[in-house]
């Protein structure tokens, strides 16, 4: 068996001065991916955050590569793309533009994935590339935003309720974008309260490590 | 890799021209709020020239930083509410630099034209012709700074109650030295003074301690407050 | 360090606080007095002055502790950032009050004693001058501290102000003396006395140092309710408070 790309170990996240969850871990290898589950409030997001580096955890470590990611820094977030809440779409730039940017900026070189052509085709925005994205709608917005996923073009997806506002076939075709990207060896974390179907996914109950619960 | 920092820096740069450009009130505002305030003073104190040349340093000065003040409230905030920002600190670059694009560009639309708009509001306000020069090259080094400092609160203030105001309050302390040895200088060339090269280069000093520290600190503020 | 860490731990503190807490309240009591015994009665009059001078003992010392409480503020928030100690997050919030206190009585002083030594009580002397501006600092800090309400966040972004403040208080000093110099050369400034006699250096000292004790006396009284109420949830906490009842 092949050592985990991706590893995590005790970690314990604080809100306030309620601990969220403690003494967590985790595993993923190349190619799998985990649904993590649990009702509201129990941290998902903080730990999908703590996970792609975007906050600090009170304890415990993260490894990407065997190696911690603060360690790391910039050489992790290379690595990862991450979907939050927030779309991460400028109102004032048109679809095309605001996938260019993602491009250009957040893309070393030689690490480029799909032009925003294609990425925009795939997620079915093909029509849309020169309208500005604040007129686009709510689902058409949360498809531009997995649209850079594919320009992106990063190992570890860590997404936080990809399918809102999505119709049930745009959902499908997400979905096996997933299965796309596991089966070219990429990983993924999902959050997601909508059911879908994506085989070899694995499921992660967030309760288990939540002592305490309003 | 050194390579790919800079690409990456003027794309954000690019696209904050883009986006400010697009959403033109804003910039507009910092630059309106400079010329009424500067219009007021005459209305409050008096026609009288000699009165005006007095203040008119002064006066001009404490207007461009507050006119500064009020745009650092964009400088942020309408990133962080769209995800971008979120975004911005999941890039393979360095977040300083990024953050120092993001500066650059902010100063380009609101300091840089406040700088080449001043000689126009220093005949109103009565300033001798021969310290126009100094008050252009003091605005042109001393509000960069201005925006490098403010970048620090804002974004410290980033999704706090009443973050407006607390930006206010946090960046006027942290701009007395910058007020001072700008007004200096002007002041200094109108006839009132010593000369205005020592001021100047100050200000420049300060622009160069502020280069190496504000996008740094502000990066850290921008973790801090996303965490 | 070993010892830092073990004591660092906020319950650990807590007892140490009080163990300390009465040595050093008596030690400030004990200097207060005697300072202002020296002060008031045992040191002469200046011959410029007269008896206006005295208030310098209590000015002077305030003037000294509010930058340094500053300076201990932006420490102990730069070392709670950096090494993530709750401790030093706990220190330095409630240094701040105390930093503007002393900042605050040294403007206050600093314009009674204007009254008769410049007919007005406020000139904008370069002293009074810079004190007001760290009164500003600390006003914000403490603004920004109140107004995030994740006690972490919170400590972490007013650690980050505060730092920035440390980096500017010299240039913003240097700045204002300059400045007032440039405008009003001639004017008598506050300390630029002369000459300081010893018997007015000897209950400066003592005041000084007073002060000193006073600021960590009140250090240990603050930070033990501010660790009650961070930790008022912790078991220990818990049990104080019943055996207490």
């Amino acid at each position: 068996m092949s050592d985990p790309m991706f590893a995590v170990r005790g970690l314990s996240c604080v809100r306030g001065d309620r601990t969220l969850f403690a003494a967590l871990s985790l595993e993923l290898r190349a190619g799998e991916a985990m649904h993590i589950r649990g009702p509201n409030g129990l941290g998902k997001t903080t730990l999908l955050r703590a996970l792609c580096g975007l906050s600090r955890p009170v304890r415990g470590e993260i490894r990407w590569r065997g190696e911690r990611i603060a360690d790391l820094a910039e050489d992790f977030t290379a690595e990862v793309a991450y979907v939050g809440h927030l779309n991460g779409i400028q109102g004032e730039l048109t679809a095309g533009e605001n996938l260019r940017l993602a491009g250009r900026v957040f893309t070393r070189r030689g690490h480029a994935g799909l032009s925003e052509r294609e990425a925009l085709e795939r997620v079915g925005l093909r029509a849309q590339t020169d309208r500005p994205a604040r007129h686009l709608s709510q689902g058409q917005k949360r498809r531009l935003a997995l649209a850079r996923l594919l320009v992106l073009r990063r190992p570890l997806w860590v997404l936080d309720e990809p399918f809102t506002a999505l119709d049930a076939a745009s959902v499908a075709s997400l979905s096996s974008l997933i299965g796309e990207h596991m089966a070219a060896g990429g990983l993924a974390l999902v959050v997601s309260h909508q059911a879908f179907d994506l085989p070899g996914i694995r499921d992660f109950e967030l309760t288990r490590y939540c002592r305490s619960r309003r | 890799m050194t390579g790919g920092v800079l690409g990456a820096m003027r794309a954000v740069f690019l696209r904050e021209l883009l986006v400010f450009w697009r959403r033109s009130t804003e910039v507009m505002a910092a630059l309106v709020f400079f010329v009424i305030v500067t219009t007021l003073f005459p209305l409050a104190i008096g026609p009288e020239r000699r009165e005006l040349m007095v203040v008119a340093p002064g006066v001009l000065w404490v207007a461009a930083l507050l006119a500064t003040t009020l745009s650092l409230n964009h400088l942020f905030a309408s990133d962080y509410q769209d995800g971008s920002l979120e975004q911005m600190l999941m890039s393979p670059y360095p977040l300083s630099a990024m953050v120092l694009a993001k500066i650059a560009a902010h100063w380009v639309l609101t300091g840089l034209p406040l700088a080449l708009l001043s000689p126009l509001l220093a005949v109103q306000m009565a300033l001798p012709t021969k310290a126009i020069g100094t008050l252009v090259g003091s605005l042109l080094l001393g509000t960069p700074t201005l925006t490098l400092i403010g970048a620090i609160p804002a974004a410290l203030t980033l999704g706090v109650r009443g973050g407006g105001v607390l930006v206010s309050l946090l960046v006027l302390p942290l701009y007395t030295p910058i007020l001072i040895f700008g007004a200096e200088a002007v002041a200094a060339s109108a006839g009132q003074g010593f000369a205005s090269v020592a001021h100047l280069s100050l200000l420049g000093a300060f622009l160069a301690l502020a280069l190496s520290f504000a996008p740094w600190a502000s990066s850290a503020a921008l973790r801090v407050s996303l965490d | 360090m070993k010892l830092i860490h073990k004591y660092s731990a906020p319950k650990r503190f807590y007892e140490l606080a009080g163990m300390l807490a009465p040595w050093f309240a008596t030690l400030t009591a004990l200097l207060f007095i005697s300072g202002l015994y020296l002060g008031l009665y045992w040191a002469p009059p200046d011959y410029q002055q007269g008896n206006a001078y005295r208030i310098m003992f209590v000015h002077v010392p305030n003037a000294w502790m509010s930058m340094m409480a500053y300076v201990a503020m932006a420490l102990f928030a730069a070392a709670g950032y950096i090494w993530n100690i709750r401790l030093a997050d706990i220190l330095a919030k409630v240094t701040a009050p105390l930093g503007a206190s002393f900042t605050l009585t040294a403007l206050v002083t600093g314009s009674l004693w204007g009254k008769p030594m410049w007919g007005t009580y406020w000139v904008w002397d370069a002293r009074l001058t810079s004190e007001l501006v760290l009164l500003f600092l600390y006003v914000g800090y403490m603004a920004l501290q109140a107004s995030i309400d994740d006690a972490r966040r919170a400590a972490h972004a007013s650690a980050i102000i505060a730092i920035v403040g440390l980096v500017n208080i010299p240039i913003i000093h240097y700045s204002v003396y300059w400045w007032h110099t440039l405008h009003q050369p001639a004017s008598l400034t506050l300390t630029s006395q002369p000459k300081i006699y010893i018997t007015m250096l000897i209950p400066l000292i003592i005041m000084s140092i007073g002060f000193m004790f006073f600021y960590l006396t009140m250090l240990c009284v603050r930070s033990r309710s501010e660790i009650l109420w961070r930790e008022r949830r912790a078991d220990w906490v818990r049990k104080l408070v019943e055996s207490r009842s």
